[in-house]
């Protein structure tokens, strides 16, 4: 029998204490598409910690960063963890870095949030908290790169009525192994937007998880990754709607390329929960997976579970695939060679993500990044 | 004077590893400044015909010839076609995500023209055309069709025809799907492209709506894969009152 997302999501109790969750061997629903030997002991805890990684700060006006244990209030604030890897990188973080935007605080500069690894013979362990007060509006830029084996947690607060963006770039170096956690806990009448961008790295596992603390909450969860050269990429959402009234929107694009030597993997799960108590809830996932070669392989598993009859809307859909043959003939029809077609088509799909991020300069960067990559591959 | 001249034309598609004939023998000729409407009941193939001129690789033409001012059109690729004139509209247009309809439409007159329009030139025009089809300007920035209602894919379609400027226009039930306000701004844009005189138009329709919008000059009724029986306006008013049937009845005991 399939195992439904209720089981394997909301049944499991979170802990602090990595000795409460079982080693994974691969066979459990959460791990069976991870390779598991390439973790680096990220996974089992015997991964030796080092000075692999920095984290720095850079932040407006309104913005506070501290430093605290793993076990302060302000450590906790989202609760613990369901996930053994997640358990791990908070217990064996050296502190936990907490960023507290001011309640009312109106940032017209991002808050960056800088992570460059320097060593991938060590393991690294990080945990932020991101703390948003009620009102605020922020935006929110994780930029991770260099060579690492890290596994990490970042959790956010929304607290009542603030809207924050928050951009995650994997720009890793090739040898780059990267699990991390981003838990997102929206407040009442607030909003999050989540952009997580994966082009480097060779083996990314994130784990984006939503949960509502009270009714009237939107997230917006946008996701794109290139997978190429070998890479294992793969992102696991879960929405998990327990309180009325409140909205889910997840759109995942992903192109893949491989060869013969180095073929390379996408992962997309796409849990949904909508909970008894959640009546009202409008929610709708969608992957989309551009294969561009042979030797590439993308998964693609959308999870709906429904406890109520009483919802505004509940969809998903997924779709993996070659170049959409209609589209290059539409472009065709009027002039354009086969190859511009193809070009505009590709770039069209990774613009509608990077679009969506609303800063310029990085924008423009991912652009260049994306295109690096197309034209490495002639495509 | 352009002249679109299709003789003979088979054409089959291939459905679950089967060949199935749709075109059987499909003679017709449209010259610049002339309008042409193709009626027909659903499954008859005259999108087929449209779509197959075009160059749609789920169409093989078995046998007959498609040529566009003598030269061999069944030689070219789908984009030689546009770029030799042809334009098709299309019943569902296709959703390009992340592409712009201002880049769109760019590329796509950069491609037809030969050159990139000059940008002031160019935007005056894209704006005085959309003005002309009631189109909002921010229509430009959103992307190609994506979240388009029916009225405004049609009307996009028709844009991007006026701004290209073909020689032949195939328009595939351009009207289906439309309010009566919709109906009337792309039939207007219709009409200005044939009284320029250098275009010649071949609208598809399976009603004779549109036809209230657009004056034909020649109406054929297409049944079975073939031209059935071909005439002037008043044919189509008889369609209006009696269908199709007559024809289908003669086609099945011919």
């Amino acid at each position: 029998m399939t195992q439904t997302t209720h089981d394997h999501v909301a049944s499991l109790v979170g802990s602090f204490d990595p000795a409460d969750f079982v080693v994974p061997t691969g066979r459990e629903e959460q791990w069976r598409f991870t390779p598991l030997r390439r973790t680096g002991g990220l996974v089992d805890g015997t991964a030796v910690s080092g000075a692999g990684i920095s984290l720095t700060v850079e932040a407006p006006e309104g913005v506070t960063t501290q430093h605290v244990d793993s076990s302060d209030a302000q450590a906790v604030l989202l609760g613990a963890p369901t996930d053994r890897a997640a358990a791990l990188a908070i217990n064996r973080a050296e502190s936990t870095t907490v960023v507290t935007i001011a309640a009312d605080a109106q940032l017209d500069e991002p808050v960056w949030i800088k992570c460059v690894g320097s060593d991938a013979t060590t393991a690294a362990f990080a945990h932020v908290v991101i703390d948003v007060k009620p009102f605020a509006q922020a935006t929110i830029v994780i930029d991770r790169t260099g060579s690492t084996h890290i596994s990490d947690v970042v959790d956010v607060k929304v607290g009542d009525g603030a809207h924050v963006t928050i951009v995650s770039l994997q720009d890793w170096a090739a040898d780059t192994v990267h699990l991390g956690h981003q838990r997102h806990l929206v407040g009442r009448d607030a909003s999050v937007k989540s952009v997580i961008i994966t082009l480097g790295g060779s083996l990314v596992r994130l784990v984006p998880t939503v949960a509502y603390d009270a009714p009237g909450g939107s997230a917006e969860m946008f996701g794109l990754f290139f997978a190429g050269n070998g890479q294992h990429l793969e992102h696991r959402l879960f929405v998990d709607h327990a309180v009325p009234n409140c909205t889910s929107r997840v759109t995942y694009k992903g192109a893949l390329q491989g060869t013969e030597a180095q073929p390379s993997h996408s992962v997309w799960i796409g849990d949904v929960l909508i909970r008894a108590a959640a009546v009202g809830t409008d929610t709708y996932e969608i992957n989309r997976n551009l294969v561009l070669t042979d030797f590439a392989r993308a998964d693609s598993v959308p999870n709906l579970e429904i406890e109520t009859g009483e919802v505004a809307g509940a969809g998903h859909a997924s779709a993996t695939g070659r170049f959409d043959d209609e589209q290059l003939f539409y472009l065709q029809t009027r002039g354009i060679p086969a190859e511009e077609a193809r070009r505009l088509v590709v770039r069209g799909f990774f613009h509608e993500i990077l679009q969506q991020i609303g800063i310029e300069q990085l924008q423009a960067r991912l652009v260049a990044r994306v295109e690096a990559e197309l034209e490495g591959h002639g495509v | 004077m352009s002249i679109l001249e299709v003789r003979d034309l088979h054409v089959s598609v291939d459905a679950d590893g089967e060949s199935r004939q749709i075109l059987r023998g499909v003679d017709l000729t449209v010259k610049a400044g002339e309008t042409h409407a193709i009626m027909g009941p659903n499954g008859s193939g005259k999108s087929t015909l449209a779509y197959s001129i075009a160059g749609h690789p789920k169409y093989t033409v078995e046998s007959g010839s498609i040529t566009l001012d003598g030269a061999d059109v069944l030689a070219m690729s789908v984009d030689e076609r546009a770029r030799a004139g042809m334009f098709l509209a299309m019943q569902y247009p296709v959703e390009i995500p992340g592409v712009s309809v201002s880049n769109f439409l760019r590329t796509a007159a950069t491609a037809i023209r030969g050159e990139a329009p000059k940008l002031r030139t160019w935007v005056k025009e894209v704006r005085e055309t959309m003005e002309q089809l009631a189109m909002d300007p921010s229509f430009a920035e959103r992307n190609v069709n994506e979240g388009f209602s029916g009225g405004e894919k049609k009307r996009h379609e028709i844009l991007q025809m006026e701004l290209l400027k073909p020689k032949i226009a195939l328009l595939d039930e351009i009207d289906s799907g439309l309010d009566v306000d919709a109906l009337r701004y792309v039939s207007e844009g219709v009409n200005r492209l044939a009284a320029t005189g250098e275009t010649g138009l071949l609208l598809i329709t399976h009603y004779t709506r549109i036809l209230k919008y657009i004056q034909p000059d020649f109406v054929h009724v297409f049944v079975d894969g073939v031209i059935a029986a071909s005439g002037g306006k008043d044919l189509a008013d008889e369609l209006e009152a009696s269908g199709y049937e007559k024809y289908q009845k003669s086609g099945s005991s011919a």
